[in-house]
C-alpha cells in the first residue's frame, strides 16, 4: 500500500467511526422502542396518582342552566368535580390561546361547540372517573348554531362568542361583525387589481382545504404534580413545545416559572396536535394543586378528533391572470378562515394567517394581493399547522391546484406552465410579491430530473390514448397525472417577525464535553418522532470529530435543557439544527488552543482534520478531541478557563425554503370512484441532508399522511353541529393495504444562510402531497369538463362526480 | 364490585391476580403488571396499538376483559427480545429498516408480525401488507414496516435478505 492509499484508508475510517453527517446512522432511540421501554405519558405512574376525565357538552351552541355535581361526588372513588365555578375565583375558567384570544376551560354560561368540556371529574381510577362523568347532571337550552363559516357574518347570525361581544378590536385589529375574529390583507391590492383587470387570461376558483385533524397515534395527555410544602409543580405532557408550555403555565397559573418542572417524555407523534395549550392540561394541574396529590388526565381517541386542535378548513377564492402565452402577471386570493369557536391557532404572534402569503409558491408572480378572514363557529376550536409550517400547507394547494386550473384554460400543459413561470436560480435570493426572501433554490434542475425519471412525456402519450380508448367506451378507468412543485416556508424565525406570547423564536444547544470524550446535549426542541436524538449527535459528531455513539442528546426536560420554542414548523434543524452546530464551533475554537498549548504550537498553526487538530505540514503532530478533552479538565492552558462545553441560543436570520417536485400517477374505476396510486415520485430538496434513512422515512410519513388528507380524511359536522365521524371507524387512517408504495429522490440545494445548509424536511412531503394527489384526480377527469373537484376524493365522492358527469350510463 | 382470580401466563411467567370483570386486559397489563409496551391508541379496536398475543393469537387488549384472559399465555413486547437479551429478528429487522418513528405503534406492530410469521414464515410482500392491516402507524408509510419484516423473515429462515430496489 502506497502511503497516499494508507492515508486516504485511515481517513476514511476515521470519517466512517464517527457517524457523522450525511451517514445512514441507525435510530439510537430504537433500542428502547422496540423493546417497549419507551416512556410516554400515560407509562407514567405516581404513588397516589388520580384521574381526571372530562363531562362534554352534547351541544354545538347552548346556554348551560345548571350544573349539578351531587350524585358524581356521592359515587365511591370520586375525590372532586371541578366546574367554571370553581375555576373562575382563581381567574382559570378562561385560559389565553397562542393567537390572542382566550379560550373557556370549563365552559361557564354557554356551550360553544359539541364536546366542549363543561366539567372535570377527578377519581382514584379511570374507570370511576369516567362513570361519574355521566353523573354530572347538566341542564342545557340548545341555542341555533353556525357550522357553515359563509353563514357566520351574516347580519342576522347568532352571536357565538357573548363574552367578546362588546370588543370589537381583536388581536388582530377592528372585527367587522360579532363572528368576526380578524381581517388580515397583504400584498398591493391596486396593482393586482390592474393587472387582473388588464389580462388576457384570468382564472377564478373556490378550493376548500377541508377541515381535518393531526391525529398523532398517541392522544394529548399529562400528568400533574404539585408539592404543597415546595410550592413546586412537576408537569408530564405530550407538549411539542414544553419551554413554551412552562411559561403559559407560569402566566396563568401566577406560579414563578421556577418552580414549574415541565417535562415532554417520549411522544407519540405530533404532527401539530400537540403545539397547543389544552383544557385537559390545565384541569390536571388545577386538581393537584387543589388536591395536593398527581391528577393524571389521558384523552380518548374520539375527545382527540373532537376537541384538541383541529387543522385547515380554509375556503380560498384563488384567481391567476396570465397572458394567453402563459406567464403569470398576477394572483389575488381571498381566504375565509373558520376557526371555531375560539381562536386557538397555534401561529407565531404577528401571523394569524399564519404564513399563507407563501401562497405565490414556486413561481415568479409580479403582483399579488391576499385578504383572509377569520370566523367564529360552532366548530371546535383551533387551526392548528398538520404537519406543516403555518399555514402552508393550504397556501400550497391554493397556488398549486390554480396553475393547474389555468393550465387547462390555456390549454398548455401543466408542467410546462410550470417551468415556464419558475423563479430562475439567478434570481435566489428571490424576494416575493407578497413578502419573503427566499434563501436559495434550483427549481428547473429538479423539475427536469423529475420529469425524466418518471418518464412524464411517454405518460401523457398514454394517458392521451386512454381518453380516446374511454370515448370510445372501451375502458371504464380514467388516468390522472398529478404534479405538485412546492416551496415551503419553514424554521420560524428570525426575532423581527417571529415569536410565540412575545418570546422570540430562537431555539438552542447546550453541549457539554466530559473529561472522557464523552458528550452530553441538550436541545430546546422535542422530538415526537423525527429521530433528534440520532441526527442532533451526527451533526456534533462531524463538528468535533467525536464518534456519534459517544453523544447523547436529551431533550424534553426544561429544568435541564436550554429553552427553546419547541418541534413544529420543521423548525428543529433549521434552528435548533443551527445552535448545535453553532455551540460545536465555540467548543471546537477553545479545542483549537487548547490543542495548540498541548502540542506547544501557535493556534494558526493548526488544521482540522476530521477528528483532530494537527500541526500544518507535520501530519503526525496531531491531538485528537478525546485528548484535547481530557487536557481541558486536567491541564487547561494558562488563562483559558477549564472545561469544554458550550450553549448557543440561535436566532435565524431567515426562515428556509426546501421545495420538491412530486408526481403522482393514478387510475380511477369511474363506476365504482375507487382511486388506486399506479406511482408516486417524491423529489425532495431540504438543503444538506444529515442522515438519508430517515429523511426518506419523513418523506414515506409525510405522503402516507398527505394521501390520507386529499382522499379522505375529514372532520366534518351536521346541521346541528353534531361533528361526524371523530373515530377510526369513520375517520381515514390509511392501513399498509391503502398505502400506496413511496419512489423518493432529491437534489441537495443548500441553505446560504444556514451554518451547516440544512433547510428541514418533515413537512414537506405532507405539504407537497395534497396538492399532487388533488391534482391527479382532478387531472383525471379535466378531459371531462369536470370543472374543479373538492377534496376529500373518496370513492363514495367520486362516484359522485361520476353520476353528475353522466358517466354511469 | 366483586373482583375475579385469574390465572395467566405472562412472557413465560405464571401470574395471578384479582381483576374486576370490566377491566381491559391492556389496563390489567399495563398497570397492575406494569408492562407498559403495549399502548392504547384509538379505544375501538381500530389502531392495533394494544395488540399483544394470546394463546397463539394476535389479540386487541383493549378489546379484551383480563376475565377473559384467564388460563391463557400472553406475550407481550416485553417478552419478545432473545432469551440473552439481545434484539429479536424482528426487533432488529425494525431497527435496521428504519420500521418505526414514534414508537408507539411499534410494540403492537412487532407482535402481530410475530404472529403473521408464525402464520406464514414466508410472506409475499401482499401477505405482509394484509397481514398488518389492523395495525395503523402514523409515522412511517409502512414501507419500511414491510422491509422490517422481510428481513426478520429471512433472518429467522436463514436466507439471504435483498432489500427491494425502488
Amino acid at each position: 500500500m502506497n502511503e497516499q492509499v494508507k492515508i486516504d484508508t485511515d481517513r476514511a475510517e476515521r470519517t466512517e467511526k464517527l457517524q457523522g453527517m450525511g451517514c445512514k446512522r441507525k435510530r439510537v432511540e430504537d433500542i428502547r422502542f422496540t423493546q417497549g421501554k419507551g416512556s410516554y405519558v400515560d407509562d407514567l405512574k405516581l404513588p397516589g396518582m388520580l384521574f381526571g376525565d372530562f363531562v362534554r357538552s352534547p351541544h354545538a351552541h347552548a346556554r348551560i342552566v345548571s350544573i349539578d355535581t351531587s350524585r358524581a361526588k356521592a359515587l365511591p372513588g370520586v375525590i372532586a368535580v371541578l366546574t367554571a365555578a370553581d375555576l373562575k375565583p382563581l381567574g382559570l375558567h378562561y385560559m389565553p390561546t397562542l393567537a390572542g384570544d382566550v379560550q373557556a376551560v370549563l365552559a361557564e354560561h354557554k356551550v360553544l361547540f359539541q364536546n366542549q368540556e363543561v366539567a372535570f371529574v377527578i377519581a382514584e381510577d379511570r374507570y370511576i372517573a369516567s362513570d361519574a362523568t355521566e353523573l354530572v347532571d347538566v341542564v342545557y337550552e340548545a341555542l341555533p348554531c353556525i357550522v357553515d363559516p359563509f353563514k357566520a357574518m351574516l347580519p342576522d347570525a347568532p352571536i357565538l362568542r357573548e363574552d367578546i361581544q362588546d370588543k370589537m378590536v381583536g388581536a388582530h385589529g377592528p372585527r367587522k361583525h360579532p363572528n368576526h375574529i380578524f381581517e388580515w390583507q397583504i400584498g398591493d391590492k391596486q396593482a393586482t387589481d390592474d393587472v387582473f383587470a388588464k389580462a388576457d387570461v384570468t382564472i377564478k376558483e373556490m378550493l376548500v382545504d377541508h377541515r381535518t385533524h393531526p391525529s398523532p397515534l398517541e392522544t394529548c395527555q399529562s400528568l400533574a404534580s404539585f408539592d404543597k410544602v415546595k410550592g413546586e409543580l412537576t408537569l408530564w405532557g405530550t407538549f411539542q413545545a414544553p419551554h413554551v408550555i412552562r411559561t403559559v403555565v407560569s402566566l396563568i397559573s401566577g406560579l414563578p416559572e421556577h418552580k414549574i418542572h415541565v417535562i415532554a417524555p417520549d411522544i407519540g407523534g405530533g404532527f401539530g396536535n400537540k403545539v397547543g395549550a389544552y383544557a385537559g392540561y390545565v384541569c390536571s394541574v388545577v386538581g393537584s394543586i387543589v388536591l395536593g396529590v398527581p391528577v393524571k388526565w389521558v384523552e380518548d381517541r374520539m375527545e382527540n378528533l373532537s376537541t384538541t386542535s383541529f387543522a385547515r378548513d380554509y375556503h380560498m377564492t384563488t384567481e391567476l391572470a396570465a397572458t394567453k402565452d402563459g406567464k403569470i402577471l398576477g394572483m389575488r386570493v381571498h381566504v375565509l378562515a373558520d376557526h371555531g369557536a375560539f381562536d386557538a391557532c397555534a401561529d407565531p404572534s404577528k401571523w394569524p394567517a399564519g404564513f399563507m402569503n407563501i401562497c405565490t409558491g414556486s413561481y415568479d408572480i409580479p403582483v399579488a394581493h391576499l385578504v383572509v378572514d377569520g370566523v367564529y363557529t360552532n366548530k371546535a376550536s383551533g387551526g392548528v399547522a398538520y404537519r406543516c409550517s403555518f399555514r402552508v400547507t393550504e397556501a400550497v394547494f391554493a397556488i398549486e391546484r390554480a396553475i393547474e386550473v389555468l393550465a387547462q384554460k390555456l390549454g398548455m400543459d401543466a408542467a410546462e406552465l410550470r417551468i415556464k413561470n419558475f423563479i430562475k436560480a439567478e434570481q435566489f435570493p428571490y424576494h416575493s410579491a407578497l413578502g419573503w426572501e427566499y434563501d436559495s433554490g434550483d427549481y428547473h434542475t429538479a423539475m427536469k430530473k423529475a420529469m425524466d425519471a418518471i418518464g412524464y412525456k411517454a405518460l401523457r402519450a398514454e394517458q392521451a390514448e386512454k381518453r380516446e380508448a374511454f370515448k370510445r367506451g372501451e375502458t371504464r378507468e380514467l388516468m390522472g397525472i398529478g404534479i405538485s412543485f412546492f416551496t415551503e416556508i419553514v424554521g420560524a424565525g428570525p426575532a423581527k417577525n417571529c415569536d410565540i406570547l412575545g418570546i422570540a423564536m430562537f431555539d438552542s444547544a447546550e453541549i457539554r464535553i466530559h473529561p472522557t470524550g464523552s458528550v452530553i446535549a441538550r436541545m430546546g426542541t422535542k422530538s415526537q418522532g423525527q429521530g433528534h436524538e440520532t441526527t442532533y449527535a451526527q451533526i456534533i459528531a462531524t463538528e468535533l470529530g467525536i464518534p456519534a455513539d459517544d453523544i447523547m442528546i436529551e431533550e424534553g426536560n426544561t429544568d435541564t435543557a436550554p429553552y427553546g420554542l419547541g418541534t413544529y414548523g420543521s423548525r428543529s434543524t433549521p434552528v435548533a439544527g443551527a445552535a448545535t452546530a453553532v455551540a460545536a464551533r465555540k467548543i471546537k475554537a477553545k479545542a483549537q488552543m487548547i490543542a495548540a498549548h498541548m502540542l506547544e504550537v501557535h493556534e494558526g498553526d493548526l488544521e482540522w482534520d476530521i477528528d483532530r487538530f494537527r500541526v500544518k505540514g507535520l501530519p503526525e503532530k496531531f491531538k485528537t478531541m478525546k485528548e484535547i478533552a481530557w487536557s481541558a479538565y486536567n491541564a487547561p492552558p494558562p488563562n483559558l478557563e477549564p472545561g469544554l462545553e458550550a450553549v448557543n441560543y440561535y436566532e435565524p436570520p431567515n426562515m428556509t425554503y426546501p421545495f420538491g417536485a412530486y408526481f403522482c400517477i393514478m387510475d380511477i374505476d369511474v363506476d365504482t370512484g375507487v382511486a388506486k396510486t399506479r406511482r408516486f415520485y417524491a423529489l425532495d430538496d431540504c438543503g444538506t441532508r444529515i442522515n438519508p434513512m430517515i429523511i426518506e422515512g419523513q418523506v414515506h410519513g409525510g405522503l402516507t399522511e398527505a394521501f390520507a388528507c386529499a382522499m379522505g380524511q375529514e372532520i366534518r359536522y351536521d346541521e346541528m353541529g353534531n361533528v361526524m365521524g371523530a373515530s377510526f371507524m369513520d375517520f381515514f387512517l390509511p392501513t399498509a393495504v391503502e398505502t400506496p408504495k413511496w419512489e423518493t429522490d432529491f437534489t441537495v440545494t443548500p441553505s446560504p444562510h444556514h451554518p451547516i445548509g440544512a433547510k428541514g424536511v418533515g413537512e414537506s412531503p405532507h405539504v407537497g402531497g395534497v396538492p399532487c394527489f388533488s391534482n391527479a384526480v382532478n387531472d383525471a377527469y379535466a378531459f371531462l369538463d369536470a370543472g374543479h373537484i373538492q377534496m376529500p376524493h373518496d370513492a363514495w365522492r367520486l362516484w359522485k362526480v361520476g353520476e353528475r358527469l353522466g358517466l354511469h350510463g | 364490585m366483586t373482583k375475579s382470580h385469574i390465572k395467566v401466563t405472562i412472557n413465560g411467567k405464571a401470574v395471578e391476580a384479582l381483576v374486576a370483570p370490566r377491566t381491559l386486559l391492556i389496563h390489567f397489563l399495563r398497570e397492575q403488571q406494569n408492562l407498559t409496551g403495549a399502548h392504547i391508541g384509538c379505544d375501538t379496536g381500530h389502531c392495533g396499538a394494544c395488540t399483544v398475543d394470546m394463546d397463539d393469537m394476535s389479540v386487541k387488549s383493549c378489546m379484551t376483559f383480563a376475565v377473559q384472559a384467564d388460563g391463557a399465555s400472553i406475550t407481550t413486547i416485553e417478552g419478545v427480545a432473545n432469551a440473552d437479551g439481545t434484539l429479536s429478528a424482528l426487533q432488529e429487522g425494525f431497527r435496521m429498516m428504519h420500521g418505526l418513528q414514534c414508537g408507539y405503534c411499534t410494540p403492537g406492530m412487532i407482535l402481530r408480525a410475530h404472529r403473521l410469521l408464525q402464520e406464514t414464515p414466508n410472506p409475499t410482500e401482499e401477505e405482509i401488507r394484509y397481514g398488518i392491516a389492523g395495525n395503523l402507524c402514523r409515522c412511517t408509510g409502512y414501507v419500511n414496516i414491510v422491509k422490517a419484516i422481510q428481513y426478520a423473515a429471512a433472518k429467522i429462515n436463514g436466507t439471504p435478505f435483498q432489500e427491494a430496489a425502488e
